[in-house]
């Protein structure tokens, strides 16, 4: 429902274009349509549905030709094909056979599309003819999923590691969520737990009659072979190299830690049960010293020595910031606080550097060997997470934060990790390797999202990077059907060599995974898109503009920037692409500002741009450097949809005078006799007007004569329900009213058309001032429209 | 006297082969001593050149005549004779047939006559002082002149005048030497000349010299004998009468063989005797009260079993000291040599029927102290001014005497309250320290002890662990605790480990033990602060639980490797959290060879063995142990160390911590459970329920005019005068040395007190006062008279093992030969009455220290033999260092009992003989102690019903060998040996382990390396060589 509302509000359709896309003997279809019909299909969003045929016309452009991609989405209507896929004999191209290439039946000959290899069909197609094909060269089919059959399917892993420094009323909670966790896992997972506060330990599950368990300093940095070595892990490795016999043992040996939860999940649930905070004292003004590095180092070599390229979670709860050893980001002294960003941008942060770069190496081993690492971070000053957030945005973990694992917030989110698809499996993947394929003309540039380089060079890859390039594979180590990368390209065909009539550009991306029920899987999806002159068919360039992806796109390339760049900078830049944006497709008569106009495809996009200059993604007032990470780590994964989202929230209104209504996200929304529902994403606001929050608080939804009152109270409400039973993870759920303090987080987001310094100006009674001293659109918009008519510019 | 008995002298200066059994030991080497008494000296007395004592026994003749000998001409004569008629004194094997030259058949074959004077030396030696007069008769002096060898008539009149019963000590050598050494008989065949030496040594006139002259009383010469001889031979026939079993090869029979009666030979009787000595003490003062009113008063000897009466002075059983009346000046030390040193033994058990000390407290104020030298309060204050003033007896400092404190003064000028409060009227006492005596201000923890089993392969297999688990329930239950209290306040934690550690968490909240497991060795910590150490008592349910499960948790373990240094780190940092201190009872099989700090390797290498690197077979490795060391007593962790090993693992090293911690060693090779758990268990459990105390730092004070300036023991030192003691228990001395600063006056006498702060078993802080005054002299034959000759023993045992980490054995040998004859020629020239140079006299308290010295010569740090395990001398070495009079004085002269005629149905101990071969018979049954080793040795020929008795087997045959404990039989001598042996174990600071040995078989070697007066097994003189020895030595003085 909500995204229907969406649609409506933000992108009115205007009358069906008649540009033909695609085949021109096919059905008509809007872009509108065609893009559409692409995402539920294919997971594919591109910026540019006709593709710009030279470098010099695609540059200008302004956005790139790029894509969002979502390489596991949910297809129940696609049933995956139990042989392995035809790849191209070609030993630098290995692209799969699709339904794009050419296939000649009588020779069971076919042409690579990427490459233009004949290929021979292999022996198991020989009875293939033009009424029987295979699954993979129908062109409904241009997304595919293979199982692979080959090979052991080790079971997941999941490895808890659990602060131990909280306060009783958390870990009590802490432990209760643990403990039921148990009881979603797949029986036949394995399940490890270490604890750390000031020291960590590593629990041996297996044992009877004593409860064992692997000590570490939490102060100091132990390669993997040291920790290996101390947990005893190495001589079964070096003894299961000799002789396959030994390899039960092997297993027994190494599945110390990790053991079957079926096995021991009485055991654990006693181990958890009987879990205390650390013993050891915290005195006054002190924080307790927590070994969250060390912890870290001991679980990634615990899984990288045992269970190296196999599915595996590290789930990592905290409570407070790591304070000692490697990967320490605060001292213990109360008196020193948590850095800020004022901390930062004077360079004061003691720990930043040096803490962020053991993480990194951190995450960058965790996900050479394929695991990926959650972070839940529960507490209410920052934790640390800013220099941690690579563990989950390298590896593709989750990031939640709360206020306590005590709040409904942490245990439901928590729950939905473990969500079930309509298959009933779970919705996650592992070890998951994205490859790009592009024909000549195209050449992958990057990408942004979970992910990290598997630095495969070749010739799809573009010299120019942008996010994460130089490379055309990307592991993503944990996944799920939401998991979105924003992919990156660059057109490379010369100005002067046309691209013959009718030519397409093509890409394939080629995820292989582990599926959650331990099958190895390969999903292929191909795509092609049409060649277009841009200087004879701008207009078609235009109009095969996808507004809502390029605004994502950009957002994810400001964002990236921002992680490493100055806020300002990263704003400049974003500034200079609109206006340039605006300069190259808005119609205006020069230096008249008044006369600028943008079509149809493009007039929501400035609108995008202002709110994003807004959010939290690149501003970083008001948000402790913990929150921007945790924002922004959600915004470069998660779908088109939500990220629309989190750039511009979306408001409903709910009043006597009619169903709910989508309003604009603007302060003269805000009015007395209304109700207000605002999803930002990471927040759910309920609002109530001034009026609304009086009858409210007179108790007429009391009356039975007031019952109309009391069902507008409760449809926001359960619209809420709605998103909150969804979401993951869970959003903050807040009910304020005019003058309420939780109202600022409405106040914060709406458009300040009115603000203090306007008020009087308007002259209305409408809606509420906001007190800030930040532009509104319309001033926003005023002074795009100027600058990109100014010849100056 | 006569002249001519000592005729010979110079030609007993060549016969320095003869010594062969020292190896060279005396030789001077020419590195100049590092180690000695008042330095200086004994570089001036490494008299002998090498040169000589290396002389071959053909270079005897060659000898100058010495100047004074000129009348002695003849002899020299003899003395080339007898050399050309005995060219090669072939090595003639000692009683077990070693190759090793007999120093006395050496002496013999080179130069006969060297023995007579060896005899005449030892029967001056004997009536030095007072016999003078009878011997001076000249006859026997010429007729040793000129019929050198046709001395049968002595001899054979000696013969027959034995008296009947074999077990006259001069008849028992007779009989064994045919069996055990015949070879000797034929081949040396020198016929010693007796004549000169009939004598009346034995003559049993009573010695009613002054106590202080040589051998006195103690020579309960058999009357018998006498008659045979009168006074015709003079002071020597006694001496030579018998044969000298101890000296098998050396005075063979004439060359007639068997038959020819061994008239030649010293008597073995006639030298003094520390049974002797033991047993008159014993008679004079055993079982009397013994009042330590007086200044400088000499106690009984360790040995005498009397009752203390404190009554101003502490007990000899916290403090001896080796002579209790100090020369009043530096120089008068310096001439004499005779080390001033206290043991101290702070903790020292104390009888029953003594009362145990009171306790002071002082409330907020803490003790009252001197303001100048911080003396603690005690009987040598003088109240002055009314009571209101106290001078101090240490630095006479007048301070003002607290307010709360005052009381008025008697006629007599002492406090009216003198014997209400015991600081003012004892010697021993403790007061309650106050906070300013605690750690950071703060009330100490009571201690905790830590068990800490190694759980490797060696110890799994060997059942070790298992044995120790099922012990710990008991002892657990015994825990120390202070009197009073209902339980032990001690808290008790366990780990286990092998190339990691195991620590458990015990809490008594728990359902079940929970193991963490530390691989991390490098940098250790604890990984649990709740529940690491717990009270036994709450937490029970858990620890057996626990202990239970030990040895199933690693019955199948494979892992050999160990660690060792993080082991103790673990419990430093234990205690260190705890924020108490306490002790870590380590149980250790091998050498630490994982990889973690403290990992050592194997540097045994008996290459080394008397050569100058000899010492760094002794020295520690450094590094993190001696860190170690620092760090335990730091936190007052005490180390114990039970080690099982079954090859070298450097002990040196691994008992470096122990040995500063306060901390004992015990070791126990080739561990099996059958014959050595009991013994290992005895040992653990003494060792557990142990009188201690914690974290103490001890602080001699002494009046002016002398210092303490030398500390030996378990103990560290971070500066010079504070003795440091992770702890310190019931069995641990301190041995003190004292220096003149000034002069000391003999009206104010020497006082010291030695101040022991420490935490008691229940956690509470004291201060441990003992005090002690003694006389100052400026005639050193006072100092003579009251020498404690045990205590001497053990504080130059103690600065011997001190002084081998730093210098060859050689060396330390050397010093410790010379400074004996040093002091003894101190006496001679400043205190005996003039007599012949060639008379060996001895001070009547030290006449049985050359004994105990050779004895300390042939100890197994200190004797350099590669048959000695490496291990085994560091061992001993350490253990040396930590031992009190009473431990040394038996290491050194070990008990020997005779069990096959004693009176079964009498309560008291059979008395002890001495420990020398010629004192056994076939058909006996001995038991031999040390303190560490305990023997029951049966004669070849033991009666049947003796071994049925005892062990109920109808012969020795069919005796087993590894026996270790006797079988319980009802039977009275069954009974009466059996509670000997148990006694005896209860009563020594170590368990030992019964080894039986039978006469001739192999293991009686080990058995025989104790019997300290014959000649060493692994070298070393018998006692009889090493009197003539340091005789001839005093006499190269004295001109």
């Amino acid at each position: 429902m909500r995204y229907l509302f969406l649609k409506r509000f933000i992108s009115p359709l205007s009358k069906p274009e008649d540009s033909l896309i695609y085949n021109t003997s096919s059905v008509m279809a809007t872009y509108q349509e065609f893009i559409q019909q692409n995402e539920d299909r294919d997971g594919v969003r591109f910026s540019w549905n006709l593709w710009p045929s030279s470098r010099l016309e695609a540059t200008r452009l302004v956005v790139p030709v790029s894509c969002l991609f979502t390489p596991l989405k949910e297809r129940p209507d696609l049933p995956p094909v139990q042989y392995e896929p035809v790849l191209c004999s070609r030993a630098n191209c290995k692209a799969v056979l699709n339904p794009l290439c050419q296939v000649d039946f009588r020779a069971k000959i076919w042409a690579c599309n990427f490459c233009f290899q004949r290929n021979p069909f292999p022996p198991s197609y020989a009875g293939i003819s033009e009424v029987n094909q295979p699954a993979e060269l129908m062109p409904q089919f241009s997304t595919i999923e293979y199982i692979v059959q080959r090979g052991p399917t080790p079971p997941l892993i999941f490895l808890y590691v659990v602060d131990t420094c909280l306060e009783e009323e958390d870990l009590q909670a802490l432990k209760e969520s643990l403990q039921m966790s148990l009881s979603l896992l797949p029986p036949n997972a394995l399940v490890g737990l270490i604890t750390f506060g000031r020291m960590v330990q590593v629990h041996e599950l297996s044992c009877e009659g004593i409860a064992k368990s692997y000590v570490f300093r939490g102060t100091k940095d132990l390669s993997s072979k040291q920790i290996q070595e101390m947990l005893g892990l190495t001589k079964a490795a070096a003894s299961g190299q000799q002789g396959r016999p030994l390899a039960p043992q092997d297993a027994a040996a190494s599945c110390r830690f990790l053991q079957p939860v079926h096995r021991v999940d009485m055991n654990l649930t006693d181990l958890l049960g009987e879990l205390q905070r650390d013993p050891w004292p915290v005195p006054q003004g002190k924080r307790p010293l927590r070994s969250t590095g060390v912890a870290l180092s001991v679980a990634v070599g615990l899984l990288e020595g045992t269970f190296p390229n196999t599915g595996a979670r590290v789930m990592l709860f905290i409570g407070g910031p790591p304070t000692q050893g490697p990967g320490m980001v605060v001292g213990d002294e109360l008196k020193t606080p948590i850095r800020s960003w004022h901390d930062i941008q004077k360079d004061n942060a003691r720990h930043l550097k040096k803490a962020t770069k053991y993480y990194e190496a951190m995450a960058n081993r965790s996900a050479v060997n394929g695991h990926c690492i959650d972070i839940y971070a529960c507490a209410l000053d920052q934790t640390g997470l800013l220099e941690m957030k690579c563990l989950s945005n390298l590896t593709g973990g989750h990031i939640v934060m709360g206020d306590s694992f005590n709040t409904s917030l942490f245990k439901q989110t928590f729950q939905r990790v473990f969500s079930k698809d309509y298959n009933g499996d779970f919705r996650m993947a592992f070890g998951g390797v994205l490859e790009v394929k592009t024909s000549r003309e195209v050449k992958v540039c990057g990408t942004i999202g979970p992910c990290v380089s598997l630095n495969a060079k070749g010739s799809c890859v573009s010299e120019n990077e942008m996010g994460i390039g130089g490379t055309s594979q990307w592991k993503v180590c944990g996944i799920n059907p939401s998991t979105t990368l924003a992919l990156y390209f660059e057109v490379v065909n010369q100005h002067n060599a046309p691209v013959p009539q009718g030519g397409r550009g093509v890409i394939q991306f080629v995820t292989q995974y582990q599926h959650s029920n331990t099958q190895r899987r390969i999903r292929v999806t191909t795509i092609a898109r049409n060649w277009a002159d841009a200087q004879s068919q701008i207009q078609h360039i235009e109009s095969s503009f996808d507004q809502e992806a390029s605004a994502v796109l950009m957002a994810r390339l400001g964002v990236f920037r921002a992680e490493s760049e100055e806020g300002p900078d990263v704003l400049r830049w974003l500034d200079r692409q609109l206006i340039r944006l605006c300069q190259k497709f808005g119609q205006f008569n020069k230096d008249d500002p008044t006369s600028f106009k943008l079509s149809e495809s493009l007039s929501l996009y400035p609108q995008f741009m202002f709110h994003l200059r807004r959010s939290p993604f690149l501003q970083v007032f008001n948000n402790s450097p913990d929150e921007s990470s945790y924002y922004r780590h959600h915004f470069v994964r998660q779908d088109l949809t939500q990220s629309l989202i989190m750039i511009q929230p979306i408001l409903y209104s709910y009043s006597f005078h009619g169903p709910p209504e989508p309003v604009l996200l603007d302060s003269s929304s805000i009015l007395p006799d209304r109700i207000l529902l605002m999803d930002t994403f990471f927040q759910l606001v309920i609002y109530h007007g001034e009026t609304i929050a009086q009858w409210r608080k007179a108790g007429y939804q009391e009356m039975a004569e007031y019952e109309n009152f009391k069902q507008l109270l409760l449809a926001p409400l359960d619209d809420a329900q709605e998103i909150l039973q969804t979401r993951f993870p869970m959003p903050r759920y807040i009910d304020t009213e005019h003058g309420g303090s939780q109202a600022r987080f409405l106040l914060s987001k709406v458009n300040p058309s009115q603000t203090h310094n306007n008020l009087y100006a308007w002259g209305q009674e409408t809606g509420a001032p906001i007190l800030t001293d930040d532009v509104s659109l319309q001033v926003f918009m005023d002074h795009l429209k100027k600058l990109a008519v100014s010849s100056s510019a | 006297m006569s002249q001519q008995g000592y005729v010979a002298a110079p030609p007993y200066s060549q016969a320095q082969p003869g010594m062969g059994g020292y190896q060279g030991g005396f030789g001077t080497g020419p590195a100049q001593p590092l180690y000695g008494y008042y330095g200086g000296p004994p570089q001036a007395f490494t008299a002998p050149p090498t040169g000589m004592m290396k002389l071959p026994v053909s270079s005897a003749a060659g000898m100058p005549p010495p100047p004074e000998s000129s009348q002695y001409n003849p002899n020299v004569h003899q003395n080339g004779a007898h050399h050309q008629r005995y060219p090669a004194p072939p090595a003639v094997s000692a009683s077990y047939g070693q190759p090793l030259q007999s120093q006395y058949n050496s002496m013999a074959s080179s130069a006969p006559p060297p023995t007579q004077q060896l005899t005449n030396q030892m029967s001056a030696m004997n009536f030095g002082n007072y016999a003078s007069g009878p011997m001076q008769s000249p006859p026997p002096v010429s007729s040793v002149a000129q019929q050198p060898f046709q001395t049968p008539p002595p001899s054979a009149m000696g013969q027959p005048q034995m008296p009947p019963g074999a077990q006259s000590p001069h008849m028992s050598p007779q009989m064994s030497p045919p069996q055990l050494q015949p070879g000797n008989m034929q081949m040396a065949g020198q016929p010693m000349t007796g004549p000169p030496m009939s004598g009346p040594l034995m003559s049993g006139q009573p010695m009613t010299v002054p106590p202080m002259t040589g051998m006195g009383r103690p020579f309960p010469g058999p009357p018998a004998c006498q008659p045979g001889y009168p006074q015709q031979a003079g002071q020597f026939g006694g001496n030579m009468a018998g044969p000298q079993p101890g000296m098998p090869g050396a005075f063979p029979g004439a060359p007639g063989g068997l038959a020819g009666p061994p008239q030649k030979k010293l008597d073995p009787d006639s030298i003094p005797s520390i049974t002797q000595v033991i047993e008159d003490d014993q008679g004079k003062q055993g079982g009397k009260v013994y009042k330590t009113n007086l200044r400088g008063q000499v106690p009984p000897l360790v040995t005498t079993d009397f009752t203390i009466e404190d009554q101003g002075n502490a007990s000899p059983r916290f403090i001896r000291c080796t002579t209790y009346s100090l020369p009043c000046t530096a120089d008068l030390a310096k001439q004499c040599q005779v080390p001033l040193a206290s043991i101290i033994k702070p903790f020292a058990s104390l009888q029953k029927n003594e009362t145990p000390l009171y306790v002071v407290n002082h409330g907020e104020t803490g003790p009252i102290r001197c303001n100048r030298c911080k003396a603690y309060m005690c009987p040598y204050m003088q109240f002055i001014d009314g009571g209101r003033r106290y001078q101090c007896g240490f630095c006479n400092c007048v301070n003002e005497v607290p307010v709360f404190y005052f009381q008025h003064l008697d006629h007599m000028g002492q406090r009216m309250d003198i014997y209400e409060r015991p600081e003012l009227s004892l010697g021993s006492y403790e007061f309650v320290a106050t906070m300013d005596y605690c750690k950071n201000n703060k009330p100490p923890n009571p201690p905790a002890y830590i068990f800490m089993i190694d759980v490797s392969y060696n110890n799994i297999k060997s059942g070790l662990v298992k044995l120790i688990c099922d012990e710990l329930k008991n002892l657990l239950e015994n825990l120390p605790s202070e009197e009073g209290m209902e339980s032990s306040a001690i808290k008790v934690g366990f780990v286990t480990y092998n190339k990691v550690l195991h620590f458990y968490n015990v809490k008594s909240a728990l359902a079940q033990p929970q193991m963490m497991v530390v691989s991390d060795t490098a940098e250790m910590f604890v990984p649990l602060l709740d529940g690491f150490l717990v009270n036994y008592q709450d937490s029970r349910a858990v620890i057996y639980n626990l202990l239970d499960q030990i040895p199933d948790m690693f019955a199948d373990t494979n892992e050999s490797e160990t660690v060792f240094v993080p082991v103790i780190q673990a419990g430093v940092e234990a205690f260190k959290a705890a924020e108490c201190s306490g002790k870590l009872f380590i149980f250790h099989s091998s050498m630490p060879s994982a990889e973690a700090p403290g990992k050592l390797k194997n540097r045994d290498d008996k290459k080394l063995v008397n050569t100058e690197k000899e010492k760094t077979l002794f020295q520690p490795q450094k590094g993190v142990y001696e860190q170690l060391s620092k760090d335990c007593v730091a936190q007052g962790c005490c180390v114990d160390l039970f080690l099982f090993p079954s090859q070298y693992m450097d002990i040196a090293t691994m008992a470096d911590v122990p040995s500063h911690t306060g901390g004992s060693v015990y070791k126990y090779n080739n561990f099996q459970v059958e014959t050595d758990g009991e013994h290992f268990l005895r040992d653990l459990r003494k060792d557990v329920q142990k009188s201690i105390g914690f974290d103490a730092i001890m602080r001699v004070r002494t009046s002016t005019g002398f210092r303490a300036t030398e500390f030996f023991g378990a103990i560290h030192m971070n500066n010079t005068t504070d003795v440091e003691m992770a702890a310190v228990d019931c069995d641990k001395a301190i041995t003190v040395e004292f220096k003149h600063d000034d002069a000391l006056s003999e009206e104010t006498g020497a006082l010291m007190q030695c101040a022991l702060l420490y935490t008691t078993i229940n956690g509470q802080r004291r201060l441990r006062i003992h005090n002690l005054s003694l006389n100052c002299s400026l005639q050193l034959s006072e100092l003579f008279k009251s020498c404690e000759t045990d205590s001497l023993v053990n504080f130059f045992s103690k600065s011997a093992c001190r002084a081998i980490l730093n210098q060859p054995l050689k060396n330390v040998r050397e010093i410790l030969v010379n400074q004996t004859a040093h002091m003894l020629a101190c006496y001679r020239k400043n205190c005996a009455s003039p007599s012949a140079a060639s008379q060996l006299i001895l001070p009547d308290a030290m006449k049985v220290f050359p004994v105990y010295i050779n004895s300390l010569m042939k100890t197994a740090p200190l004797v350099g033999s590669t048959e000695l395990s490496t291990d085994d001398r560091a061992h001993q070495r350490l253990a040396i260092m930590g031992m009190g009079v009473e431990d040394t004085q038996l290491l050194l002269y070990p008990r020997l009992t005779p069990l096959h005629n004693m009176d079964v149905s009498s309560e008291a101990l059979p008395a002890p003989v001495r420990c020398s071969e010629e004192r056994l018979s076939d058909s006996g049954m001995f038991l031999l102690e040390n303190g560490h080793s305990m023997f029951l040795w049966l004669g070849q020929a033991s009666p049947p019903d003796l071994i049925q008795n005892i062990f109920n087997l109808p012969s020795l045959a069919h005796l087993q060998g590894n026996m270790c404990a006797l079988p319980e039989l009802d039977n009275p001598l069954s009974i009466k040996v059996r509670s000997i042996i148990s006694g005896l174990i209860e009563k020594r600071a170590n368990s030992m382990k019964l080894q039986i040995v039978r006469q001739k078989d192999k293991p009686e070697m080990l058995f025989r390396q104790f019997l300290v007066e014959d000649k060493g097994l692994h070298g070393g003189a018998s006692y009889m060589d090493f009197l003539c020895y340091v005789h001839r030595e005093i006499r190269q003085l004295l001109t």
